[in-house]
């Protein structure tokens, strides 16, 4: 009896194939549970009628707020035709086409299927999106402001624009993935107005948390690109690791529970303030999206962002200090190249060339920002408050990775600066 | 705080950056140490503070020009952006200003690729654009000597032949026939050809090539591109090279003759 296992060893292996299909069943059912936990029907809202100009107008101001055009808008292409190309640690999302087309746009979405998209995270026929789209913050847009934005979307040009593949790894790219990652991550949720906080506290929290997304930039993640409550404004790199979105609950780092509230919106509004400036992504925000909004807003967002508890974990005193040679080096480069604009003292000139001394954004413990303005020099965003702003020569066409980690370490050690040093091979990394 | 640090703490604040990071940290700590760092900055802060504060509003307003803000461009484009035909970067010192301003979206709106132009302009207003063109149009300033171009006599020929009488037989026109006849480029928008780095113009005309350059359509210097030989490329782009200009040389001014290929890129 050669192919028949004796009568005990049946039972076990019965047993364990049991045990395996149950598993299998359990797991294949958790997953179609959790994929079609949330989908329950939708009020369906506008239909057909024509929405009236001031939605319109409204959900223009909202797509402003939520910068939908960074995502949906490639450089030089038809506005919300899609095709912007996001790099994460998982591969690569494109960001589709929201114009009224019927074939390759959301022509024929409903409200409804809107509203779904941005509270629900769900596409037309109730397939999961990728949180790259961040509805884990849209959910929190009211059915209101969503009916604006869809009224808005459905009177721009309609454009013919296929949607570009997105390039995600196995097993991200898969709806079994994405239903495990919203169990573990995503509540469909609503921001109930707080009674103990002002009228405007609660618009700020509303526009931070909610159609602003701050948080998709400014929080670490964890290995799945999930958020958790204690990591929110905790600080995070961007998901292409270029850039570092500096803590908002750090005032060591982007918090602005110290400033006046006026520097915070002035910020928003001008691209710069008293020697305070929007670089890398975040000057992207100021020119297509925070320039935009009311003064109301922008003092609303200010109140909230001072809110965000401080929470500053970082030592300063651990700090290692640079070696003699390297400070040395990296003081020849700077009398070289910095010190004409920023000043031999690192004072910069006031409202023109930002000072380095006591200066947050070259201090923070991630070099990345640092390296990346002296490597790829830039211009403050062009805003109706500054129109035309001064520029820094892009740097890294002269100096090796050498000489920008040891100018790196010497702005971050002179003048009362005190941070770590930043290693050749940090700089290599930054790109 | 014992009193040696509290020593080093003082002694750091009068010695300069290399160990000012500890200051600030230290005062934290310690009060005795901090009350003694008061008095001293007290007594040597009032001059430097008082020194600073005119002297900046002078800077600031010997600084609020045109060349102060783009002192960005300097380090590629060459001071006053007259960058030389040695090394890559283009001059761009009195091209057309519609030249520089459609070049300045081209790159904005992705349709020139370089990591730098690319990011710098991206957060830029078209006004700006404009000032910023309008700007480096009108320094008149002059050309670098003629230089020789290493070009045996027969890619010279060939090089001269094609920039005055073209190659009709392939549809190509003379690069005369639009860039001017001095090749000092015409109003509103094509540029002018010579004393620009070899590297470059044949770069630029590789580009064309490779679909990796583009303008606003019809774009006719991606038509002339793929028409040309690669070894028609590099003797033109070391011909061009060596040429210079006298000094006041402007663009021509704009033609009312019909260009010999549609170009979306010669208006502005």
């Amino acid at each position: 009896m050669r192919h028949s296992l004796a009568p005990r060893k049946r039972v076990f292996a019965m047993a364990g194939l049991m045990r395996l299909v149950g598993t299998a069943v359990a797991l294949i059912a958790l997953v179609t549970w959790l994929t079609l936990g949330d989908a329950a029907p939708i009020d369906p809202g506008l239909t057909a009628q024509a929405a009236s100009a001031a939605a319109i107008e409204r959900g223009a101001y909202l797509a402003r707020a939520g910068n939908c055009r960074a995502c949906h808008t490639v450089a030089g292409g038809a506005a919300f035709a899609g095709g912007v190309r996001i790099d994460t640690p998982f591969g690569a999302v494109v960001a589709p086409n929201i114009t009224p087309d019927l074939r390759t746009g959301i022509g024929p979405w409903s409200a409804a299927d809107f509203w779904r998209a941005l509270h629900h995270g769900r596409g037309k026929n109730g397939r999961l999106l990728n949180p790259a789209f961040p509805y884990p913050s849209f959910t929190y847009v009211t059915r209101e402001d969503s009916d604006a934005l869809y009224a808005y979307l459905r009177s721009v040009p309609a454009v013919e624009r296929p949607n570009d593949p997105s390039a995600l790894r196995f097993p991200f790219n898969t709806q079994a993935a994405l239903a495990l990652w919203r169990a573990l991550y995503f509540r469909p949720g609503e921001l109930r107005p707080q009674p103990g906080q002002s009228t405007e506290w609660n618009r700020g929290r509303y526009l931070v948390l909610g159609l602003g997304h701050c948080s998709a930039c400014h929080s670490e993640r964890d290995a799945l690109g999930g958020i958790h409550a204690e990591a929110e404004f905790a600080g995070g790199l961007m998901p292409d690791s270029k850039w570092y979105a500096p803590s908002l609950s750090s005032p060591g780092e982007a918090g602005v529970q110290a400033w006046p509230r006026n520097r915070v919106a002035r910020l928003l509004k001008v691209g710069a303030a008293d020697g305070a400036t929007a670089s890398g992504p975040m000057a992207e925000v100021v020119y297509a999206s925070t320039q935009h909004l009311d003064d109301a807003d922008l003092e609303a967002i200010a109140s909230y962002l001072a809110w965000i508890p401080a929470r500053d974990t970082e030592r300063h005193d651990e700090n290692q200090r640079a070696s003699s040679d390297v400070m040395l080096r990296g003081g020849n480069v700077y009398s070289t190249h910095c010190a004409a604009c920023h000043g031999k003292q690192g004072k910069g000139i006031d409202g023109i060339y930002p000072a380095l001394a006591g200066n947050r954004a070259v201090t923070l413990a991630r070099p990345n920002n640092l390296v990346q303005i002296i490597r790829h020099g830039g211009f403050a965003p062009t805003t109706a408050g500054n129109p035309r702003p001064f520029g820094m020569p892009p740097l890294g066409q002269v100096l090796d990775d050498d000489e920008i980690a040891a100018v790196s370490t010497f702005i971050r050690q002179s003048w009362g600066n005190s941070a770590n040093p930043v290693t050749p091979l940090q700089v290599l990394h930054v790109r | 705080m014992g009193p040696l640090r509290c020593v080093r703490t003082v002694l750091a604040s009068f010695f300069g950056h290399r160990y000012g990071g500890a200051v600030g940290a230290e005062l934290a700590g310690g009060k005795s140490c901090s009350i003694a760092l008061a008095t001293l900055l007290t007594l040597a802060s009032p001059a430097a503070v008082h020194a600073f504060a005119p002297q900046d509003a002078t800077a600031q307003t010997a600084m609020d020009t045109m060349a102060q803000r783009m002192q960005a461009c300097a380090l590629c484009h060459g001071k006053e952006g007259r960058a030389t035909r040695a090394g890559y970067f283009p001059r761009i010192a009195g091209k057309p200003a519609g030249y520089l301003f459609n070049q300045l979206k081209n790159f904005q709106e992705g349709r020139r690729s370089n990591q730098t132009m690319n990011q710098f302009l991206l957060t830029m207003s078209d006004d700006y654009l404009h000032e910023i063109a309008d700007y480096f149009a009108a320094l008149d300033l002059p050309y670098p000597p003629a230089a020789s171009s290493g070009l045996d006599a027969a890619q010279q020929g060939l090089a001269q032949s094609l920039a005055l009488h073209g190659a009709p037989e392939r549809k190509i026109p003379a690069c005369v026939t639009c860039h001017g006849s001095q090749l000092a480029g015409r109003l509103p928008a094509t540029p002018g050809l010579l004393s620009l780095p070899a590297f470059y113009l044949s770069g630029q005309l590789g580009a064309w090539r490779t679909n990796t350059r583009k303008a606003k359509a019809p774009d006719c210097m991606a038509d002339i591109a793929k028409r040309l030989e690669p070894e028609e490329i590099d003797a033109l782009a070391h011909w061009l090279s060596s040429q210079s200009l006298p000094a006041g040389t402007q663009p021509e001014r704009a033609s009312t003759q019909l260009l010999p290929l549609a170009c979306g890129s010669a208006g502005r």
